[in-house]
């Protein structure tokens, strides 16, 4: 599996310097009701069409069972919906330039669990037939968004600001991204409630970009657009 | 309840390919037993080990419960010393703290 990590920063080494794709595919990853298709909802009203959704969300775990992938996202930091007169673009001394335009795709992938009990699905009100149904759905969703991976250029790990961080589905996913040399911004998420603590994430992963939002509420999004735009030009 | 608890050590797991390991890890967690492996798993051995475990919950196998000490930075950041790692039935383990140098777990029998 070492080799194979080896590989695979070869081959994304010799694809970058040779065949240098126009678009990059970013993953937004994260344990399940982290809020990833929130977010993937929330890039889609700012960017492309106020009426779009990519997914639904709901407070029932494993809400999205299958990937899905927007293609063309132009992710423009001068658009209206963008205007801050506190932006941080390019104001910050010794940091990467953030490009103003970036077209990406963006891929809301199912949440990364290792353990789907149906009786959790049950708790939420579904029929016991219901809950098999979509524990066996949400598995299926794991392994997919597995897969991706490897077909990820970079990924937003989304995480809740109200749990603690340190869960062994985040360790993996950011181990996996280093090993791979993908570029990972960690999106500290749900800072719009009572108990929010993304200082815990920003200290338990020092090595990456952490920005704290509130993808429901659009609370400091720009500065999540323009780390993307930094990392992921 | 009883519950068995299996120390494998470096060496036995750096004499098992990726695959054997994982199979071997998995079968003992379905057993009902906790699995701790000195050394650990690297990140991508553990993200195979979701996946493989993901094709075989059911009903009576909900999943693992699993935590390590995340890997060390060797020399110039070019090699990853991957340090223990505890896997266990999800129905009997939950982790109720972890830190960068803590693990703290709960085994209850069923």
């Amino acid at each position: 599996m070492k080799a194979k990590g080896r590989k695979g920063i070869l081959s994304r080494l010799i694809k970058a310097l040779f065949f240098r794709k126009r678009t990059a595919k970013i993953g937004i990853y994260g344990p399940p009701n982290a809020g990833k298709t929130t977010l993937a909802n929330r890039i889609i009203h700012t960017f492309v069409d106020e009426n779009e959704d990519m997914g639904v969300s709901t407070e029932v775990p494993h809400e999205t069972r299958r990937a899905v992938r927007r293609s063309g996202i132009i992710i423009d930091l001068k658009s209206k919906s963008m205007q801050n007169p506190n932006s941080i673009l390019d104001s910050k001394p010794g940091r990467r330039k953030a490009k103003a335009k970036l077209k990406l795709d963006v891929v809301d992938t199912p949440g990364l669990a290792t353990k789907i009990d149906f009786h959790e699905f049950m708790a939420y009100g579904l029929e016991e037939e219901e809950a098999k149904r979509r524990a066996k759905e949400a598995t299926e969703g794991v392994i997919e968004a597995i897969k991706w991976l490897d077909d990820i250029d970079g990924i937003v790990l989304l995480m809740d600001s109200t749990k603690d961080p340190y869960t062994q589905t985040n360790i993996v996913i950011i181990g996996n991204m280093e090993a791979r040399g993908t570029p990972v911004i960690i999106a500290a998420n749900k800072v719009d409630l009572a108990d929010a603590a993304p200082q815990r994430i920003i200290n338990a992963f020092p090595q990456h970009p952490v920005i704290p939002i509130s993808a429901l509420k659009g609370e400091n999004m720009e500065e999540l657009y323009e780390e993307m735009a930094r990392r992921f030009r | 309840m009883e519950i068995k608890m299996d120390m494998i050590s470096e060496d036995k797991i750096n004499s098992m390919g990726s695959m054997e390991k994982l199979r071997f890890v998995l079968d003992g967690v379905k057993s009902g037993n906790i699995v701790v492996l000195e050394g650990g798993l690297t990140p991508e051995e553990q993200m195979k080990l979701i996946e493989l475990t993901m094709t075989e919950v059911n009903e009576d196998f909900p999943g693992i419960e699993m935590s390590g000490y995340p890997a060390k930075r060797g020399f110039l950041n070019l090699r990853r010393k991957t340090r223990l790692t505890v896997i266990g039935p999800a129905k009997v383990m939950r982790t109720i703290k972890k830190e960068k140098d803590l693990i703290s777990a709960m085994i209850s029998a069923i």
